[in-house]
């Protein structure tokens, strides 16, 4: 899905000479959207101040977006660049600041960026050069028709004659903006940057070492701060021995924060400032506190799974789809499977841990962020301070792993009130043990499936009662099912219903979330009920997407089309495999993006797994914005979806994370990964996000895998806790 | 306590706590922010500087355990960004996030010093200390073999050679 890009009459573009003699574009923008996948957003937003053309023709682009390690900062420039018509060689990139005025969606999260800015940029970019031709047109006297654009030059190639951007910048500014409706739009063929490998931006810098992440904004007599927040979740401080602390070596501050009882915002906890972060670290272990730990601590992994258990017994208390008459063709069908599948809370742990530097001073609010959602966390920091968001400045920094993690402002709302009690520049960092107990979990979830194939085998019946957290009919943060999710609506006899535990464990969306869980565990089921049917697992899919029963979302041709690229790739049911290995196959939808992936793993008799290749296959419609980072990230999530398949568990006892370190939580390491074959099908469909659709499908392909080499079946993750051993 | 340390050639004074990690006399004492935090523990790598050309984990190294040993970071890799690995990192596109990158490049840096030739098992073996959160390891691994490749040829055909610093760092490994 993308955009209508629609752009209302209220459109223009506003010129003014920047400093130093160059130009300055600015244009706001209007757009409405019609898309049910982005959520919901004003009709309006204006984007502002994106390109400064210096007189020696250096071009300088502002990347809008934080940039977590998508590829952003340089994949939105460049559609600016391609369309303005200048070479990248001569374009330098600088991150936009959070600017709600004149930037629209500045949000690192649901792979929304490329298929709600694809357009907008792009738009951006060719004013741009509508704007430079004008200008060569009004000093040579000739008609705007007869000149072209090539590299940041201007050509009029009746008379030879030709000026650059730069000779151009200033007579450029006194001229009328062009009308961004009507700026013609490069046809692909015409393009030059998109869809060729550009290196990230700040690679140079990064491999250099230079400052560039939130952890290492300095600013002049910073101090450093620690907070110390209860292990369980919404506790509240009794006591704690401040005096004690105050004394420590070069700790300036130690103080209670009552915080506003929202761990969304601001939990209780304790702040130690001190000079450097080590001695404020150090002073943390000398801190004792006496907690309120409240209600949450008598909730347990443990505890949830029990429950779950008992609540299959009984019908699901919310029915959120209920096709045909399940109970009917599970009693006829041919083969009926049943099985309880499960999965844990996951912790984020982007490498870099939360961060943010404030600094307060005469009722006004600096923030230097690492955040994926700028808008939302100075929008809390204002709440939550009693203060004006036009008082708040934040600066958008580089960011080391976000994940979904950083959709969350917590760290920058602590910033925030330990800036104001002591009115001097403070980085608050927090510990890895602080980041791993203090997350936005992506939550666990339990599933009791039946379903039924007919003597053709085909799939005819499916019943799902997922147990999961919320209250009611409403679900906790990223806990959720979608009524169509696949194979809604490819089922004639079809009920998903849901019982919903309580929970006072924060959740929230980590990469691809619902779907790094539910693809696990449908397309683990679906693999089932091939098998029980004696069928292939590719051909029961393609069956099975050919046979459209109800509303849904997914578009069975394209899935269909990753399926048979992908098989084709992998030589799926060809050939012949050692003893130990096998191959698994398994699809998803989800972020606008198709998904079809195979995995080929190793068991040994003694039940190790090893991952050796995966095949991936994406549509993500007719253009891949920039290949060489495309690769990279998709390689990136398969990984990634392996690594948590196979290791990562959070337990929560006791209403806290047992984990606390990566002794703990063995993320993959480079001796462990395997090979990633990433290709994607160019189709005629907007161009769409790719940070999180690559995940979902390659757990339940490794799991898959493991049955072809075991006859074991992965119902709970991780798949190291399981007895894998076979003979 | 006052601590003199050779920081990228450089002898540099520091007034700190003796069980201060280097990682923190780094960062936030000598403002090197290219050497990064990510555990705490020596768990991940992030941190990851030489000491006389090994690849050490400075955040759990304290600075009273230095002594006068020489300590490169990813700020003096290279004076420019010339070292082959730096080169390759580019030409790869390595990073997405980059955050781990410092440590990879120093843990990867140490072991070409020390093992201009390493076969894909001793690569293995030397990065799997250095976590990639982004899991860029097929382009890290491909961009360790390019480099000892590119080494191999510069020094065998009478090209610049080894950038300065490594033919030190060298001698220091040999164990």
């Amino acid at each position: 899905m993308s955009p209508r890009g629609g752009m209302d009459r209220r459109q223009f573009l506003k010129i003014g000479a920047a400093a130093g003699g160059g130009l300055l574009i600015t244009s706001y923008l209007g757009f409405s959207f019609g898309n049910r996948d982005v959520e919901a957003m004003p009709p309006k937003l204006d984007l502002d101040a994106f390109i400064h053309i210096a007189p020696d023709g250096t071009v300088t682009i502002v990347a809008q977006n934080p940039e977590v390690g998508q590829g952003i900062k340089t994949t939105l420039p460049m559609l600016i660049a391609d369309e303005l018509d200048v070479a990248w060689n001569d374009v330098r990139v600088q991150q936009g600041d959070l600017d709600t005025e004149h930037y629209y969606r500045q949000i690192a999260g649901g792979s929304t960026a490329t298929p709600t800015q694809w357009l907008p940029m792009r738009r951006v970019g060719a004013a741009g050069r509508a704007l430079m031709k004008a200008a060569a047109a009004a000093t040579w006297g000739v008609p705007v028709t007869e000149l072209e654009t090539e590299a940041g030059l201007v050509h009029h190639r009746a008379s030879g004659r030709t000026l650059s951007y730069g000779t151009l910048a200033a007579k450029a500014a006194t001229l009328p903006a062009p009308d961004p409706e009507s700026v013609p739009l490069k046809k692909r063929s015409e393009f030059r940057i998109i869809g060729t490998p550009v290196r990230g931006v700040d690679d140079e810098a990064i491999v250099t070492g230079k400052p560039l992440f939130g952890i290492d904004q300095v600013r002049p007599g910073m101090l450093y701060a620690v907070f110390q927040k209860c292990p369980v979740y919404g506790g509240k401080v009794k006591t704690a021995n401040l005096d004690a602390v105050k004394k420590e070596p070069g700790v300036r501050h130690a103080f209670v924060v009552q915080g506003d009882g929202d761990v969304d915002t601001l939990s209780a906890g304790v702040a130690v400032v001190a000079d450097t972060w080590w001695l404020a670290h150090s002073a943390r272990n000398k801190l004792e506190v006496k907690w309120d730990e409240g209600p949450t601590a008598a909730q347990s992994s443990r505890g949830f799974a029990a429950r779950a258990a008992e609540l299959y017994g009984k019908p699901p208390v919310n029915v959120l789809r209920s096709d045909g008459d399940v109970d009917a063709a599970l009693d006829s069908a041919a083969h009926r499977v049943e099985a309880e599948y499960s999965y844990p809370f996951l912790s984020h742990v982007p490498l870099e841990p939360q961060n943010c530097t404030a600094h307060y001073h005469d009722g006004k609010l600096e923030l230097w962020a690492p955040t994926q959602t700028p808008e939302r966390g100075r929008s809390l920091a204002a709440r939550t301070l009693g203060m004006k968001e036009e008082d708040i400045t934040l600066h958008l920094t580089r960011i080391g792993g976000g994940f979904g993690r950083r959709l969350s402002n917590d760290y920058l709302v602590e910033a925030s009130w330990i800036a104001r009690e002591i009115g001097v520049p403070v980085k608050l960092l927090w510990s890895r043990e602080d980041d791993m107990h203090h997350d936005f979990y992506r939550p666990a979830g339990f599933h009791r499936l039946e379903g039924g194939v007919d003597a053709e085998g085909k799939l005819v019946a499916w019943r799902n009662h997922f147990v999961s957290f919320g209250e009611g009919r409403r679900f906790a943060p990223s806990a959720g099912v979608a009524s169509d999710e696949f194979p809604a609506g490819y089922v004639r006899d079809f009920t998903l219903g849901t019982t919903l535990l309580p929970l006072g464990v924060p959740t929230g969306a980590m990469r691809a979330p619902g779907s790094n869980a539910l693809a696990f565990v449908y397309q683990s089921f679906i693999d089932e009920l091939a098998h029980a049917a004696g069928r292939d697992p590719l051909h029961f899919r393609l069956d099975l997407l050919a046979a459209r029963s109800g509303e849904t979302r997914l578009d069975a041709d394209r899935m269909t089309g990753v399926l048979r690229a992908v098989a084709a790739r992998s030589d799926w049911g060809r050939g012949s495999l050692p003893s130990g290995t096998g191959k698994g196959i398994a699809c998803h939808f989800s972020h606008r993006g198709y998904f079809a992936e195979v995995v080929q793993a190793r068991v040994s008799k003694a039940g190790k797994v090893a991952v050796e290749k995966v095949w991936m296959v994406g549509d993500i419609g007719r253009q891949i914005v920039n290949p060489l980072n495309a690769e990279n990230n998709a390689q990136g999530g398969a990984i990634d979806g392996i690594s948590q398949a196979l290791g990562l568990e959070i337990t929560i006892v006791d209403g806290h994370a047992l984990q606390s370190n990566f002794d703990a939580y063995p993320l993959l390491r480079h001796r462990d990964r395997p090979e990633v074959d990433v290709h994607f099908l160019v189709t005629d469909n907007p161009p769409t996000g790719l940070g999180e659709p690559t995940l979902p499908p390659v757990i339940p392909a490794l799991c898959n895998a493991i049955f072809a080499v075991t006859g074991k079946r992965v119902r709970s993750l991780p798949i190291s806790k399981l007895d894998l051993s076979w003979s | 306590m006052s601590f003199t340390l050779n920081v990228n050639g450089k002898s540099v004074t520091a007034d700190v706590p003796a069980d201060m990690p280097l990682l923190w006399v780094l960062r936030d004492i000598l403002n090197l922010k290219g050497t990064k935090f990510g555990c705490g523990i020596a768990m991940c790598g992030a941190c990851t500087v030489h000491l006389d050309g090994r690849a050490t984990r400075s955040c759990v190294t304290p600075v009273s355990a230095v002594g006068s040993r020489e300590i490169t970071t990813i700020e003096g890799l290279s004076a420019d960004g010339s070292h082959p690995l730096q080169q390759v990192w580019l030409e790869l596109d390595v990073p997405q996030c980059g955050y781990c990158q410092a440590g990879q490049l120093m843990t990867a840096s140490a072991l070409l010093a020390r093992n201009p030739h390493p076969t894909d098992q001793e690569i293995d073996a030397a990065m799997s200390g250095n976590l990639c959160r982004c899991a860029t390891y097929l382009r890290i691994h491909e961009g360790v073999r390019a480099a000892a490749s590119r080494m191999a040829a510069a020094s065998t055909g009478g090209g610049p050679g080894e950038p300065d610093g490594l033919a030190g760092a060298r001698a220091e490994e040999e164990r």
